[in-house]
């Protein structure tokens, strides 16, 4: 499922890397990155599909403001990916539609 | 939960946050800074104390002067917590965050140097992969040492966009064309305001000396680009825009968008504090005295989060700061004298802002879209024609989309939308943004995980 990647981060000799998967797929990337960064440069394009039309979404602000980079890491889903840096042997899954965390508990009774 | 006092917390260690540090240090104060990086630097000085000497080259020097100030930081023995998301905040000053587990931390004060977000670009099409913020790009390049794999389409206006052009072409990017959105008239109008900028010389002769560089190196640039949109199914394929009357379409897989930053507000916000709309920055900005405090309360703002200012102003504000709260807490006597060289070093750094303002001012119709399919609330998915329908229904503010459909519900809580929701409700009801109003923000003003909340593991029995 991976596609020609949108990012390259250019290899440093001697520079130490972490192993991560995506949906399964094993990507070797430099240490003390964003998750974000390292699945741009490994070749994923679609992080998460959106709540109501489940349309394909990728990191838009890399600063966690925008939520567009939402993803399942290690099981728990709603993580900002641009936000988390990479670790060793880290799981990490496409979320799909709303995450388990419903955010818009604070404005219910707004209106 | 653990808590802690300090004398002044500090939220954001940017230019403004941490100058403020450091200040508040030399006068004795205990002073924490929380960041929701890991390491010193905010945005701006993203990385800086851990990048290469080959990326220092293509960043430029006024990345690098960043050192000095993260170094200072580092030397002033205030408490860095880096890795640390503020979830909740009161005007007397208690900040509730997470930082491997929920904490507590109350200061006397507390400075706000959230700084600024990217304005968003609500065009056709933005929602697709492929698309992203050119500032996001600039995050990538600091903080990963990443550039585009391909020829990247830049589309817009304004600063960043073109340092990062100068930037990538420092590191071998094609930039395959820069599709600028800068209305002509814009030029005219800003006219007027240059003799007040030439007091900011340096950025002036900077910012030319970037425009020159791209002529230069060849890049292809469309001027007075209007009415962008992005097409492609699945993932950005092509740009449009009209240029001089006629239709262009130009194939581009990664395009990178950006019309100028608008402060990150959504902290102060959450305080209930009075905001005010900047009509000519086309954004909200929190209601400060001209030290920064918010009313009477225990919190001051400083630096973009403030109004967008630019970093060595930024940091100046931050200074001036943390000499008002001295004075509140009796570490210093002689407040007025302090200020006055900074105050002349902020009057400099400002005077290129009114010039810069209305030279960049956005398109009206790249930020209040005029087709009624152009997504607006990106996370809830909700359309303009939408929103305009809201308030034909007798929607009257942001507030109220919420109920109508769910606008600005999402995880971002309205960061991204808030000022293009409150623009197009204004036009739509032909009144004044100030009286729409903005989203009432609440905490938690990041979503959080209940398991975050609960006690660490290593206290359960
Ligand atoms: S990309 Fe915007 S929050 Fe992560």
């Amino acid at each position: 499922m991976a596609t020609e990647p949108y990012f390259v981060i250019p290899a440093k000799p001697g520079s130490s890397t972490v192993t991560i998967t995506f949906e399964g797929r094993k990507i070797v990337v430099p240490a003390g990155i964003s998750v974000a960064a390292a699945l741009l440069a490994g070749g994923v394009g679609v992080f998460r599909t959106s709540i109501v039309s489940a349309a394909p979404r990728a990191p838009f602000c890399m600063m966690g403001v925008c939520f567009e980079c939402l993803v399942e890491i290690d099981g728990i889903s709603g993580r900002q990916s641009c936000m988390v840096p990479v670790t060793d042997g880290m799981a990490i899954r496409r979320q799909e539609g709303s995450s388990a965390l419903d955010v818009s508990e604070g404005a219910k009774d707004d209106v | 939960m653990t808590s802690e006092t300090a004398d002044l917390v500090v939220i954001g260690a940017g230019p403004a946050g941490l100058a403020a540090a450091c200040e508040a240090r030399e006068l004795g104060m205990s002073v924490v800074v929380l960041d929701e990086q890991t390491a010193p630097g905010g945005q701006i000085y993203r990385n800086i104390e851990s990048v290469t000497d080959d990326r220092q080259d293509v960043l430029g020097p006024d990345y690098v002067a960043g050192q000095e100030l993260a170094a200072a930081f580092r030397r002033s023995g205030a408490e860095h917590c880096g890795g640390a998301t503020v979830w909740n905040l009161t005007t007397d000053g208690v900040v509730d965050y997470i930082a491997d587990g929920p904490k507590t931390v109350s200061g006397k004060y507390v400075l706000l140097a959230s700084g600024a977000m990217e304005r968003p670009f609500p065009i056709k099409g933005w929602t697709l992969p492929g698309v992203m913020g050119a500032g996001a790009a600039q995050v990538l390049l600091k903080g990963a040492g990443a550039v585009p794999a391909g020829p990247v389409t830049m589309v817009g206006s304004g600063p960043l966009l073109y340092l990062l052009a100068w930037q990538y072409m420092r590191a071998g990017v094609r930039i395959a064309v820069v599709v600028d959105t800068t209305p002509m008239t814009n030029y005219l109008r800003a006219v007027p305001k240059l003799p007040g900028a030439l007091a900011g010389w340096p950025d002036l002769s900077k910012g030319l000396k970037l425009l020159g560089a791209l002529r230069k190196g060849g890049v292809k640039v469309y001027r007075d680009a209007r009415e962008v949109a992005i097409e492609g199914r699945d993932a950005a394929q092509a740009v449009t825009f009209r240029h001089r009357g006629g239709r262009i379409e130009l194939p581009a897989r990664l395009v990178l968008l950006h019309q100028g930053v608008v402060p990150n507000v959504q902290l102060s916000m959450s305080t209930g504090l009075d905001h005010s709309w900047d009509a000519a920055q086309h954004c909200w900005t929190p209601v400060t005295d001209e030290w920064g405090r918010m009313a009477t309360s225990s919190l001051y703002v400083a630096g973009d989060s403030r109004g967008i200012s630019g970093a060595l102003a930024s940091a100046v504000q931050g200074r001036l700061a943390a000499l008002s709260i001295g004075q509140q807490l009796e570490k210093l006597s002689d407040l007025q004298t302090r200020a006055a060289p900074l105050r002349r070093q902020l009057k400099r750094y400002m005077a290129i802002r009114p010039f810069l303002d209305t030279l960049y001012c956005p398109r009206e119709i790249h930020r209040v879209p005029t087709d009624d399919d152009v997504m607006v609330c990106r996370c809830e998915e909700v359309t303009a024609g939408q929103i305009r329908g809201y308030v034909k229904l007798g929607c009257l503010g942001p507030n109220q989309t919420k109920a109508f459909g769910r606008c600005g519900m999402g995880p971002c809580q309205g960061r991204f939308c808030g000022v293009t929701v409150t623009e197009l409700i204004a036009k739509e009801r032909k009144v004044d943004c100030a009286e729409v109003g903005h989203y009432r923000i609440r905490p938690p003003i990041k979503p959080i995980l209940l398991r975050d909340l609960s006690a660490p593991k290593d206290e359960e029995p």
